[in-house]
């Protein structure tokens, strides 16, 4: 059983309705050949609509294509 | 070889003095070798630290507030009274070049201080009443040219969805579009000119919400500053990121240079956010305000680095907007879900403030830029003096002097065209 400290420090994901994935916490950011993608603050959003010019992060232009997830 | 820049800037501040304060005499001993002792200073304490250069007063109000600041006038109670007539005067409070100059000065006392400025007139009560004065009207002007938007169900999600809704609809002037593909090398110099009032003081007037603020929302709120202020690397701090951008464009990075050149508007921009800030009472404001400027942030960044790519700037110059295509990208959803929302779920009272501060961001923003691309599509210059006299003049002076740092004690530092009439 995990205590309260120990779940505070578990990485979190949050899905984002109509946008990224918001990831805080300890995760290792890699490309398919496992190689670490740069990563510059601690919390990143991961692009989830496939047309960000940063990936694998969010660049914001989800809001231009009118993404939706719900 | 920054420190070139230093001697240069005590010379403007002589420079101006001269020209527009009666008691200059007051005054004079002050600067050229104090302001020498910066010269040690690294770039990135210079931009931060150090106060402002004195602005030049633009009516009334203003003079009569610079003279009691740098001591030229014994009775600050005349201030109280010239704020009055100011503003009796005016039929439009935003617009008003001597009254927004007023409010920006009194409000760069609890920032940076302005140079020469005694620290204790931060807290006097003479000024915190003219303050208020300006302040009150300016509270009511926002109020009645900018309305609520409808109010969404107070949950975090709902708030989040109504702010994305609102900043997505904003259909103001694209001062981005016009960065990216037309702007000119001097209107590049312009926009940063424009952007330096705010920039080089990036996420500040949204720090004083900090300790007003509990829970979700000040987890929030400080996760986003944090990362605005370098998350720990002084190197990476936002306002630093943006004074390399200037210096790369050869303009001067210390605080305060191009007021003069701004408009009232631009200096309204700033002031609205600064009122937000200072008062508990309008912490909604300030909250719904930083959501709204997320959320209309990482795409027009990319634009603005696109026009710097475009002239030939390097990474150098455009990295503070690469930086907050990707930043903003998540500080948006931080802004509209944890901040303003959690804000909102804790306390439902003040949802209509969120919904306001955030309008008011995209109406003051939106006027402000709108002025700048009315010039540009002029064929005006956006500055209220022109750039040779007030900027890139200095600025290739100043690139002078640095290129000859080796001869700068012997010889007389050259004079900037600096005259810049009042406005009748």
């Amino acid at each position: 059983m995990t205590s309260m400290r120990e779940e505070q420090d578990l990485p979190e994901i949050v899905a984002c309705p109509n946008g990224p994935l918001l990831v805080r916490g300890n995760v290792r950011i890699v490309t398919p050949d496992g190689e670490p993608v740069p990563r510059d603050r601690r919390t990143v959003a991961l692009c989830r609509c496939g047309v960000s010019t940063l990936k694998p992060y969010c660049d914001g232009t989800h809001k231009a294509i009118n993404f939706r997830t719900e | 070889m920054l420190g070139a820049s230093v001697p240069f800037r005590a010379d403007v501040l002589y420079h101006r003095r001269a020209r527009h304060f009666s008691s200059f005499a007051q005054v004079s001993g002050v600067p050229c070798e104090q302001t020498g002792g910066m010269q040690a200073n690294d770039d990135v304490m210079r931009s931060a630290t150090a106060p402002m250069i004195p602005p030049t007063p633009r009516g009334p109000a203003s003079a009569a507030l610079l003279d009691v600041l740098l001591e030229a006038a014994a009775d600050p109670s005349r201030l109280v009274e010239s704020v009055r007539a100011a503003m009796a005067a005016t039929p439009d409070l935003l617009r008003d070049d001597d009254l927004q100059l007023t409010l920006f000065a009194l409000y760069e006392l609890q920032y940076g201080g302005i140079e020469g400025v005694d620290d204790r007139w931060e807290w006097d009560p003479t000024l915190l009443t003219a303050r208020a004065l300006i302040e009150e009207r300016f509270e009511a002007e926002l109020h009645a040219a900018i309305p609520t938007p409808a109010l969404p169900e107070a949950s975090a999600e709902a708030v989040a969805q109504a702010l994305f809704d609102l900043t997505s609809a904003d259909g103001g002037p694209s001062l981005s579009r016009f960065v990216a593909k037309k702007a000119t090398d001097e209107q590049l110099h312009e926009f940063l000119m424009q952007r330096s009032i705010y920039t080089l003081k990036e996420a500040d007037p949204h720090s004083w919400a900090i300790p007003r603020l509990r829970g979700r929302a000040k987890a929030a709120l400080v996760e986003i500053q944090s990362d605005e202020y370098g998350g720990g690397r002084p190197g990476r701090v936002h306002s630093a990121i943006f004074a390399r951008t200037m210096r790369g464009l050869g303009l001067d990075d210390r605080y305060g240079t191009y007021v003069d050149s701004v408009s009232a508007l631009t200096l309204a921009s700033l002031n609205m956010m600064s009122m937000f800030g200072l008062h508990r009472r309008l912490r909604g404001c300030i909250v719904g305000h930083l959501a709204a400027f997320e959320m209309t942030s990482s795409i027009p960044s990319r634009f603005y680095g696109n026009g710097f790519r475009r002239l030939g700037y390097g990474e150098d110059v455009t990295w503070y907007f690469d930086e907050h295509v990707e930043a903003d990208a998540v500080h948006e959803q931080i802004a509209g879900r944890d901040l303003a929302g959690g804000l909102v779920e804790s306390d439902p009272g003040l949802l209509a403030d969120v919904m306001f501060g955030a309008a008011a961001c995209l109406a003051v923003d939106g006027w402000a830029a709108g002025e700048v691309l009315d010039a540009w599509t002029a064929g005006r210059s956006s500055l209220r003096t022109p750039a040779q006299e007030q900027g890139q003049g200095q600025a290739r002076e100043q690139e002078q002097a640095r290129a000859s740092v080796a001869s700068l004690s012997q010889e007389p530092l050259p004079q900037a065209p600096l005259s810049q009439p009042l406005p009748a």
